[in-house]
């Protein structure tokens, strides 16, 4: 067993999900491995919606990361987790996982489904963001729909290729480099019948400039999917402090903990749910002080009112923040 | 303490149909409001419980289940599946059957190896085993097979540029609306007609609601209306066999026997792998005269009638015959 085996409590975060056990551990590339998760007793997991993700809970932290099958009546739970030195300290944890450790994982959570209603998906992965196209993927040849991948990664360090491979077949191109991507991409955008919707998945800028890119060539946003944090984690963010002015107590928010872990370190019952800015249950009342909103919750306008912040994800641009705690 | 023992006696003995009902007021007044909670929490009432469950079968199971098939056959616009809804049928399918087998396991069972399944429902005496995906592998369409096998009326809304849409459903119990005229249509637009609603902004507010709940995540609510006759099919497309005995009910000595409280229990789910939100409906009647058996019911049910705003009672269609219902509750 290693310091990552099932803690004693179970994180806020994957509080009534599931004890799974660690059924195999194998390498997909030298900083890439993939995990695969079961039910100790055998039973069937949830079914999942594809490109979902689970949050798994490492120490005392939880991190989240894409499942990479069709999530139709599975019996087990796979993820790939990259390896990054600098961390938070969850992708590590992770790696030192062998078979037969127990983690608490949260149930499946949908943030990048399939639109039912494509009849060509046109999938577009970068590095480690092909975890969750890969469930697209998948789940899209179980059901019929034809679908195609643009897969970039450096020569040596791409994950889950042969799958991609051997299901994708003529519908997979591979780029190693952005001058071939950028003409495989226009190729793409400008040929594709109106009934087909995109899916994007890598760093954030990468997808910025794919769905800039589409835009700019006439598709609708309703065509438009990209799975916000599933390859880019967001950045560590400077640190800062809050002011609780109600509880008469100040907390330091480190660079790479978020507001909401500070508060839960400090005992603080936050209500939250998918910790990724989306679902707009940790909103916290703000008195003083401009929060550096990163979330996708908030409207903009709410968000220039700087009353409210979603502090899962939300940091401060000034050095203090007063909260109404 | 004599008291609480006399009325457990006194509520032992009355029917299943009043021990069993959802009898929804909680008050003496009655306003719309997003009352959803969570599914599968038994709530006690004055003469029982309900709600501990998710898929509720009664004693008039095969009946209703008969009335749904005639109806079908004779009107099949009750049912539609837009193409893109298929796997959406086939989540409910392998949803719903093992809540139904985990909830009674004396006379249910389901398996499920990879996409094979086999289904037993000791009520019906079936045996069945069919492939998920494979609408072929089953004796009929797949929508419909489910509807001979839970009494609920089921619709599903797609879930698709943060908008719900109404794309599937089999709704044979419909209470003045019609399934089909609502095919294709956003929950918004569904929900068009109902008074007060819009300025409350509770349709909208409940849209964002569902479309946040998470696949897995089941909720549910309650809704009611009146009902002239022992009929659950009140649709649009039968009001030539309904709609006139509303305005003849108020006079009528058989009032207390013939008019009846009509009780849904809504569930809303998530489903879990394509993530489409599950409306089940879920219809109950108990006649006047069932729910005078109550004392609290009686009394709670006459006031809410008789307080009831008048474009509510309209909407609801009772207003030509809510007084005489209130004041015959209200007598005693």
């Amino acid at each position: 067993m290693t310091i990552t085996a099932l803690p004693i409590t179970a994180h806020p975060a994957v509080e009534g999900g599931l004890q799974l056990e660690v059924t195999d551990v194998s390498p997909q590339t030298e900083s890439i491995v993939s995990i695969t998760l079961a039910d100790p007793s055998g039973a069937r997991l949830p079914s999942y919606v594809p490109g979902s993700h689970l949050v798994v809970q490492y120490g005392s932290g939880v991190n989240a990361y894409s499942l990479t099958g069709s999530g139709n009546g599975p019996t087990e739970y796979t993820i790939s987790v990259l390896r990054v030195e600098d961390g938070a300290g969850g992708s590590v944890a992770m790696h030192q996982l062998g078979v037969g450790d127990r983690v608490y994982v949260s149930r499946p959570r949908s943030a990048f489904a399939p639109a039912s209603t494509a009849t060509h998906h046109l999938l577009i992965a970068a590095g480690i963001g092909i975890t969750p196209v890969l469930s697209h993927a998948r789940a899209a040849a179980d059901r019929g729909t034809t679908s195609s991948l643009i897969y970039v990664y450096r020569t040596g360090a791409g994950a889950h290729v042969e799958e991609a491979r051997e299901l994708l077949g003529p519908g997979l191109t591979e780029c190693s480099n952005r001058e071939s991507f950028q003409k495989v991409l226009t190729e793409q955008l400008t040929t594709q019948s109106l009934g087909t919707h995109l899916y994007v998945c890598g760093p954030t800028a990468f997808m910025d400039s794919v769905l800039d890119q589409a835009r700019e060539l006439g598709w609708s946003s309703a065509r438009l999917h990209s799975e916000a944090f599933g390859a880019a984690e967001l950045e560590d963010g400077e640190p800062f402090t809050v002011n609780l002015v109600r509880s008469g107590i100040k907390l330091d928010v480190p660079s790479g903990v978020s507001l909401l872990e500070t508060l839960e370190k400090a005992g603080k019952t936050i209500p939250n749910m998918c910790r990724k800015g989306i679902c707009g249950e940790c909103v916290l009342p703000v008195l003083r002080g401009t929060p550096q909103h990163r979330d996708l919750y908030l409207t903009e306008q709410e968000k220039a009112e700087n009353t409210t912040m979603m502090c899962c994800v939300s940091r401060s641009e000034d050095p203090e923040l007063e909260l109404d705690l | 303490m004599s008291i609480t023992i006399d009325k457990e006696t006194d509520t032992a003995t009355l029917p299943e149909r009043i021990r069993r009902f959802p009898f929804p007021f909680l008050g003496d007044q009655y306003r719309y409001s997003a009352n959803v909670e969570p599914a599968n929490k038994n709530v006690p009432t004055d003469a029982g419980a309900w709600g501990a469950g998710l898929i509720d079968i009664d004693e008039f199971y095969h009946q209703e289940i008969a009335d749904r098939e005639a109806i079908l056959n004779r009107d099949p616009s009750r049912m539609a599946v837009l193409p893109h809804m298929r796997p959406a049928v086939w989540d409910t399918i392998a949803t719903l059957l093992p809540a139904m087998a985990a909830e009674n396991p004396d006379i249910m069972s389901f398996h499920r190896e990879g996409n094979t399944c086999r289904w037993h429902n000791g009520l019906q005496n079936l045996d069945i085993e069919f492939t998920i995906g494979d609408d072929g592998s089953l004796p009929m369409e797949p929508l419909r097979f489910l509807g001979t096998q839970i009494q609920d009326d089921i619709v599903l809304l797609d879930i698709r540029d943060n908008t719900m849409w109404l794309d599937a459903g089999l709704v044979t119990f419909a209470a003045d609306w019609s399934f089909n005229f609502d095919v294709g249509m956003s929950f918004l637009e569904i929900h068009g007609p109902v008074p007060r609603v819009k300025e409350e902004n509770i349709i909208s507010r409940a849209e964002q609601f569902l479309m946040r709940l998470q696949p897995g995540e089941q909720f549910r609510r309650t809704n009611w209306t009146m009902t002239v006759g022992n009929r659950l099919d009140t649709s649009t497309e039968t009001y030539p066999e309904w709609g006139p005995d509303r305005g003849t009910i108020a006079a009528d000595p058989d009032m207390p026997d013939k008019l009846h409280l009509r009780v849904e229990v809504q569930h809303l789910i998530r489903l879990p792998h394509t993530g489409v939100l599950l409306f089940l409906i879920r219809s109950y009647l108990l006649p006047l005269r069932d729910i005078a058996k109550v004392p609290t019911w009686r009394e709670k049910f006459g006031h809410v009638l008789a307080e009831l705003p008048e474009d509510m009672a309209e909407y609801k269609g009772i207003i030509r015959y809510r007084k005489a219902a209130s004041d015959w509750l209200l007598a005693g």
